[in-house]
């Protein structure tokens, strides 16, 4: 015991007993115990000057954390759309027979523990699967047994994936960096000229001291750049409106935490632009006049974090981080490194900075605003990983060469991430105005019935939208376009989109916990042919509720997927829906199994049969 | 006089609600300004501190949304938007008031609530909404989710089954060192509320009263205790929710007090 309580406080110590850096905390409990036991919060409670129901609320938030023993390895299989459209099913029945325990439990001996997670950023290699923080890409049955295999004999989970063994061998690129050492692939498809194009590290920062901060941010503004996160705000302006903010000290957060199930331009930005992101975060200071920076990391992409350290040592090395960077006397800027965002929907700033601080990932009341009063109440810019490292470009390029890639109201390019039933699955940056159609093709799709475009909160769209553009003006997307082949059923990803948002919804307000549950409810009672014409309407309903009085973006945005697809797939709820059912169905069969469960009674027929 | 009204005033803001002028205080959000005002706007989770509840501060988790207003045509939670100069507030309209019938309906088929046979009948914010927005049978399909009974306590039972989670627990009841009895836990459809088992232990009869008082259903019952106050002498039974008597804090009486002349809705 005595060791447990020392091995506790080392932990707490590695981080300052901060409480806002409780997440990192549970995460070194986790991976020293494999869970978070009460006696660990109790402990840490103390150590932090926090009581146990603060802790209790944090961790019974995030679903890479757990109350109960998950096992000496800890299965996460991916059961997200893309997944499931890639075999997920065979996978999961290869595990669970391999290992002898169903998902969402652990094997007797307590070894292996099997879980599905919604997204894992990896739509371009699924099935994948994360076990004990590794990351495994491209699963089959075979490579699930084989894995299994390992497990059992105890290999550790990170010697599993090497230069080359039959458990999987290190990605292209930078993944194979000993810094790194992962499985996963960046299948970077298109190249474009503003992420990915040619880029001469520090010569921004150099021209950045050479103008005043008033001048750089004029030359944001100038470029028209939008954030590229989804929502699109004017990226000039949201920084002009923090540097205004009265406060000793600004902040500039990256926000690495692309969580929307499809999206995965990020971790290939991360993994190979690195420094053009962190550059970005530099040129935000220098505008905004901030001085602390942070990045913060989908728990998924943990494989990634000693890289980015490296990364982020070297620029301070080269005095492009740290104290007069680039030779200017007072410019003074430090990222502190990288840090944890553990839920899947944390996109939205609010829930980043509260998962930040070390608390629920749930939205922020506002106002204030982020730009008035946002990390640790600092004034504080957050932007997406692909928007700051644009300015990087805008600044060494100018503002005119960026406003002439894409469209009048969309400068510039975007990077998406194309998953599904396509030819070259990967990550591709276009100009902006490119349509659908081009893309498609682009991708190498393959008898395409629907694309849902941004991810499940964005567009679904039909055969009919080829000429659709990805602009602002036309069909904004954060990233992530999944293209479904006619041989899937559409209500099946779209129910997955729901249940997605039914377990992501931080529970907080009325219309977003209860509306998500009730459109995934409402969708299966149609998908198992006890729908009504009634339903339809009511989720209609429903959702406008939903739109009006939801506290942040996801509950906002969450009927998404059932009001496009009523809207562009209507023939799909028609076939399902006979013309004239307007009596609430009812399904005796399963209601008198559901009365039989309640008094504990065993069901008539299986009576009569034994 | 509630504790606000010894506060110097600071710089007075003027707003319409539904057309109505009135004058608030910067800072103060819009329901702060429409209790003010004695203007009705509903809350489940929003609480005004008073004598009666012993409230500190006024509580806004801004978790039921049933507040909802337009505030300059845009639907926003009236409990975390504060008042501006010059602002135009919509409250009393259809629309918003379907919404408002709309977020109750989803509550009652959220959760089990059996309102004849549950102690906080007559003195629940839920039930005395529903009757205000006239709802007969939710339009949506009961959920009837299993939910958990915690009677492991002493003093206080606490039952799932009519918790909204609107939070109003978790923010005020606290140890005098600011800890937390009642936490918030996990997310989405399993979101739920536990209690510390420790800390409960030592729970005051007062801190106990007050978690039933401020709970706006019948999810915190006190032990021991049971229908004091017949059926017919409620809290809304002669005045209900949003009657002008029920709004101004000062003239809200104890459950218990028969009390008249509350306008009828």
């Amino acid at each position: 015991m005595s060791d447990h309580i020392a091995a506790i406080d080392a932990i707490a110590a590695k981080y300052d007993n901060d409480p806002t850096r409780l997440l990192d905390m549970l995460l070194a409990v986790q991976e020293q115990e494999r869970y978070v036991s009460d006696a660990a919060t109790r402990l840490l409670a103390q150590k932090l000057g926090l009581s146990w129901g603060d802790i209790q609320q944090t961790v019974s938030f995030y679903h890479l954390l757990s109350q109960e023993p998950r096992g000496k390895y800890t299965v996460y299989l991916n059961n997200g759309p893309v997944s499931i459209m890639q075999g997920y099913e065979g996978v999961a029945t290869a595990f669970s027979e391999a290992v002898g325990c169903s998902f969402g439990s652990v094997t007797a001996d307590g070894r292996i523990g099997l879980f599905t997670t919604a997204d894992m950023g990896m739509g371009d290699q699924e099935v994948a699967a994360l076990i004990n923080n590794v990351v495994f890409t491209n699963l089959t049955p075979e490579k699930a047994r084989i894995l299994v295999k390992a497990m059992q004999k105890g290999v550790p989970a990170q010697d599993m994936v090497t230069d080359n063994t039959e458990y999987g061998k290190y990605g292209d690129g930078n993944n194979s960096l000993p810094s790194i050492h992962s499985m996963v692939c960046n299948n970077l498809i298109k190249p474009g000229p503003v992420c990915f194009g040619p880029y001469q590290a520090g010569a921004a920062l150099r021209k950045c001291v050479a103008q005043s901060p008033e001048q750089v941010l004029a030359e944001v503004k100038a470029s028209k750049l939008r954030g590229r996160g989804g929502a699109g705000f004017p990226t000039g302006m949201k920084w002009e409106l923090c540097a205004k903010a009265e406060g000793p000290e600004r902040c500039v957060v990256a926000n690495a935490d692309e969580g929307e199930p499809g999206t995965f331009k990020d971790r290939v930005l991360l993994t190979e632009r690195a420094q053009l992101l962190f550059e970005g975060m530099a040129v935000c200071a220098y505008a905004i006049k901030a001085t602390t920076g942070a990045l913060y990391l989908r728990g998924e992409y943990a494989y990634l974090k000693d890289y980015l350290e490296q990364v982020l040592e070297q620029m301070r090395s080269d005095n492009l981080l740290g104290k007069d960077i680039a030779g200017k006397p007072g410019f003074d800027f430090l990222i502190s490194g990288c840090s944890w965002v553990l839920a899947p929907m944390s996109a939205a700033r609010n829930q980043l900075l509260e998962s930040a601080e070390g608390r629920r990932g749930e939205p922020r009341n506002r106002p204030p605003f982020p730009a008035q009063s946002g990390f640790h109440t600092m004034p504080t810019v957050i932007d997406n990983v692909e928007t700051l490292a644009a300015t990087v470009q805008i600044i060494d390029k100018g503002a005119t060469w960026f406003r002439s890639l894409g469209t009048e109201e969309s400068t510039g390019t975007k990077v998406l991430s194309i998953s599904g039933d396509c030819d070259r699955p990967g990550v591709y940056e276009v100009e902006f105005g490119i349509t659908l159609g081009e893309l498609l093709t682009l991708a190498g799709a393959r008898d395409p019935q629907a694309a849902q475009v941004g991810g499940p909160s964005g567009r679904c769209l039909n055969a009919a939208a080829r000429d659709t553009a990805i602009s602002f003006e036309d069909c904004p997307s954060a990233g992530a376009i999944l293209i479904i082949g006619a041989q899937h059923d559409l209500l099946t990803i779209i129910d997955n989109f729901m249940a997605f948002f039914t377990e992501e919804s931080c529970g907080s307000c009325v219309p977003c916990r209860t509306g998500t549950w009730m459109l995934r409810n409402t969708l299966r009672r149609i998908m198992h042919g006890q729908g009504t014409r009634e339903d339809l309407t009511s989720m209609r309903q429903l959702s406008a509720v939903m739109q009006k009085t939801t506290k942040c973006g996801l509950g906002h945005t969450a009927a998404n997927p059932i009001l496009n697809t009523l809207d562009n797939f209507p023939h799909l709820y028609d076939a399902l829906i006979p013309e004239q059912t307007d009596i609430r169905s009812f399904d005796l069969e399963a209601a008198v199994q559901a009365s039989n469960l309640t008094v504990g009674r065993a069901s008539v027929a299986k009576e009569e049969q034994v | 006089m509630s504790e606000d009204m010894n506060k110097p005033l600071t710089d007075l803001i003027s707003l319409t609600i539904d057309g109505q002028e009135i004058e608030a205080e910067e800072g103060q959000t819009i329901v702060q300004a429409a209790q003010k005002n004695g203007i009705y706007i509903p809350t489940l989770c929003a609480l005004h501190a008073d004598k009666e509840n012993g409230l500190k501060y006024d509580l806004a988790p801004g978790t039921c949304r049933i507040c909802t207003v337009k505030a300059n045509g845009r639907t926003t939670a009236a409990c975390t938007t504060p008042v501006s100069q010059g602002l135009v507030v919509e409250n009393d309209t259809p629309e918003l008031n379907d919404l408002r019938k709309t977020i109750v309906e989803l509550l009652f088929v959220e959760g089990n609530h059996f309102c004849p046979f549950c102690e906080k009948s007559g003195s629940c914010d839920l039930q005395a909404l529903a009757y205000r927005y006239q709802m007969l049978t939710p339009r949506f399909h009961y959920a009837f989710t299993p939910r958990k009974v915690n009677a492991d306590m002493p003093k206080l039972l606490w039952d799932g089954n009519r918790c909204i989670l609107c939070r109003r627990c978790v923010l005020a009841i606290r140890t005098e060192e600011g800890e937390p009895l009642f936490v918030f836990a996990n997310r989405g459809d399993k979101s739920t509320i536990i209690v510390d088992t420790e800390l409960i232990q030592d729970i005051s009869e007062e801190l106990a009263q007050q978690a039933m008082d401020i709970c706006p259903v019948g999810a915190i019952i006190r032990k021991e205790k049971g229908f004091d106050t017949p059926f017919g002498q409620r809290k809304y039974d002669h005045s209900p929710i949003g009657s002008i008597s029920s709004i101004s804090s000062d003239m809200t009486c104890s459950s218990g007090e028969n009390k008249t002349g509350g306008e009828k809705s």
